[in-house]
Parts: C-alpha cells; sequence; structure tokens
C-alpha cells in the first residue's frame, strides 16, 4: 500500500518537475524564471523527503534542509538584483 | 539589566526548541546547550533587534494562528480548484488595502498572513506605510476582500501587538 | 491504518505539488501564476513532511520531528520570496491581466533612487 502511494507521489513530484522545468526555459519574463527555479527547488524538496521514505534512511533530512535554506537566499539575491541591479550594496 | 541579560525573552525558548529539533535529540546536554545558545543568540545580535516584542493577549493570538491555519488549507483547496479549471476562471485583480498596523513587526506579520491565505498575495507597500498592495487570484468584489482582510488578519494583529 | 493514512498524506501532499506546478505552467500572466507555487506547492511539500515525521517516528527509533524544521522554514520563506517576486515584477513592469496600481510602478516609488538599470 505504501510502495504504491510512494511510486504514484515520485510520478507527480516528476511531473512538477518537468513542468516548473517548462516554465523556466520558456519565460518570458525575468521573474518567471526566478519563480520557476524556487518552485523547482521546493518540488526537489518533496522528491528528497519521498526518496527518504522510499529507502527507510532519514540521512535525506540534512539535504532537504540545506536546499530549503540556500534555495531561499538564492531566491531574495535574484529579486534584490532585479529590483536593484546590485545585490550588495 | 535586566533588558541586558534576557533582552528578548521569547526568543530564548523558541531558539532553544529550534536546536531539539536540529539536533533531533531530548538529552539533558542537548537541552543545556539549547539553552545556552537561546540566551546567548538573543545577546550578542541585540544591536539588530532593538525593539523588544510583546504579546499582549496570548489568547488572541492562539485563536488568530488556528484561524490562519483553517485558512491556508481551505485557501489551497480553492486556489488548486481554481488552477484546474484553467485561465478562463481567475479574475485576477490588484486592491489597494490602507493600513491600520505602524510597526514593522505587524506590518510584516500581516504581509505574510496574505500571502499564506486565500488566494492572494502581498505585492507591494507603500514608502510611508500607508497601504500595502495585494494582488488577488480571483476578485468578485474588491471591497469585500479589503474589509475581510483587515476584519480577520489585521484586528486581530493589532490587538495583539500594538494595543495602544 | 497508520500505513493507510500516510498513503493519502502522501499522495495529497504530492498532488498539491504537482498543482502548484501546473498552475505555474498554465497560467496566463506572471501575477497569477505566483499563487501556484505559494501556496499550493507549499503545503503539498508540507503535507509530505508531516507523512515523513509520522513513517519515522512509528519505526520503533522514537520520536523524529526534525522535518518539522524544514516545514516551519518553508512556511516562513515562502510568502517572503512571494512578496520581493511580485515587487521585482511591478518594478520590470511586467504583463499583467489586472491592471496594476499606478504607484507601485514609479521608478521613484522605492524608497532610494535606484541607479544603473
Amino acid at each position: 500500500m505504501l510502495s504504491i502511494a510512494v511510486s504514484i507521489a515520485f510520478a507527480l513530484v516528476s511531473g512538477a518537475l518537468l513542468l516548473s522545468l517548462w516554465r523556466l526555459l520558456r519565460g518570458p519574463d525575468k521573474p518567471d524564471r526566478i519563480l520557476a527555479l524556487d518552485t523547482l527547488y521546493i518540488n526537489t524538496i518533496a522528491l528528497l523527503v519521498l526518496l527518504g521514505i522510499h529507502l527507510s534512511s532519514s540521512l535525506y533530512f540534512e539535504a532537504a534542509l540545506l536546499i530549503a535554506m540556500m534555495g531561499f537566499v538564492g531566491t531574495v539575491a535574484l529579486c534584490k538584483y532585479l529590483l536593484r541591479g546590485d545585490i550588495i550594496e | 539589566m535586566k533588558l541586558r541579560l534576557l533582552p528578548h525573552p521569547i526568543l530564548t525558548p523558541v531558539l532553544a526548541l529550534i536546536w531539539l529539533l536540529l539536533v533531533n535529540s531530548l538529552s539533558p546536554g542537548q537541552i543545556l546547550l539549547g539553552l545556552i545558545l537561546g540566551w546567548a543568540i538573543p545577546v550578542f545580535t541585540l544591536r539588530f533587534w532593538p525593539e523588544r516584542v510583546r504579546v499582549h493577549k496570548p489568547l488572541t493570538l492562539m485563536r488568530f494562528l488556528a484561524v490562519v491555519m483553517y485558512d491556508i488549507l481551505v485557501a489551497n483547496l480553492a486556489v488548486a480548484a481554481l488552477i484546474l479549471g484553467g485561465p478562463k476562471h481567475v479574475k485576477p485583480a490588484f486592491v489597494r488595502v490602507p493600513l491600520a498596523l505602524r510597526t514593522d513587526l505587524g506590518i510584516s506579520l500581516l504581509a505574510n498572513t496574505v500571502s499564506l491565505t486565500p488566494g492572494t498575495v502581498s505585492a507591494w507597500l507603500s514608502p510611508d506605510r500607508s497601504h500595502l498592495v495585494v494582488h488577488g487570484l480571483k476578485v468578485n468584489d474588491p471591497d469585500a476582500l479589503i474589509a475581510e482582510i483587515k476584519r480577520r488578519y489585521e484586528a486581530p494583529i493589532k490587538e495583539v501587538f500594538e494595543p495602544c | 491504518m497508520l500505513e493507510m493514512m500516510l498513503s493519502v498524506l502522501i499522495v495529497v501532499g504530492a498532488l498539491f505539488t504537482f498543482i502548484g506546478s501546473l498552475g505555474l505552467a498554465r497560467l496566463d500572466d506572471f501575477y497569477t501564476r505566483l499563487h501556484g507555487p505559494t501556496k499550493a506547492t507549499t503545503l503539498g511539500v508540507g503535507a509530505l513532511l508531516i507523512a515523513s515525521v509520522l513513517y519515522f517516528s512509528t519505526r520503533g527509533e522514537g520520536l523524529s520531528l526534525h522535518e518539522i524544521l524544514v516545514t516551519l522554514f518553508l512556511f516562513i520563506t515562502a510568502p517572503v520570496s512571494a512578496h520581493l517576486l511580485a515587487k521585482a515584477a511591478l518594478h520590470l513592469r511586467v504583463r499583467s491581466i489586472a491592471p496594476p496600481p499606478p504607484e507601485a510602478e514609479e521608478p521613484l516609488a522605492d524608497t532610494r533612487v535606484r541607479t544603473g538599470d
């Protein structure tokens, strides 16, 4: 039961990753691409959590936490760049 | 003196709790280390947090948190339905919400709450902090949306953090 | 019973994640696209993380609550990045279905004068 659910979830999250990737490649504006990147990293967190459940290993938690932090900092830095034309003033 | 030694009484237990979650353990040593970190971090970063946060009505805060949790769940179902319905069903609009809140904490709490709940994202704060521009995914009646935000979220935040 | 609950949580979480990205790919302008990822995806990942907490806590090795940290972190950061993205889009005058508020698009609307485009 659980393994079927995890398989379905893997398929759905992979679909989500592909849709975000499509938006990342297509644009059309810079904020769209940043939003797509933001979504991509959140989807990656979902994929890592699923992998942790699938392999019964809590090792993947640290990776998920690191991606959550670095992804947020990256999004903020990119937005800041768009707003000011500079990251560190 | 009390202010110097324990500048943020709420932050200390929160930091200790986050430390315990991070190490995923409840041993006495880790609790002690968490409390030390929870004391040291606010003291050494005091210059970044000059204001002292005061919670005036904990019960109202609890009720507000429950309302926000419920709204997040409902909001997600509503937004999911709109997305599945396709681009024809959305009716986006920008609305200007006049703010009664004055402090940084109050305004940022309101903006974050608005972003997390029913089909709205806070988009822009006017430089004089008198208005918050909110983008709604499906706005049939802008005035009703403004009234809803003010009544449901702004009023409790003001009551808890800015009672004057 | 527990397995049932876990399976439902996992599938619902993944479904919300998918719907969030579907919104990102499908809707018409930037501001409406912003809604999908900030809400649906955050809740979806939240549900998956709760499933993970349940799964690892019931394996007999004691409570495992550190996934709550990721959930908490996502719920704090998602609105912040959404707000910054919306602000950046207003600043760049990205095409919008809804008429944007005129004062937000003024070049001098920011408290500081911007330099170098």
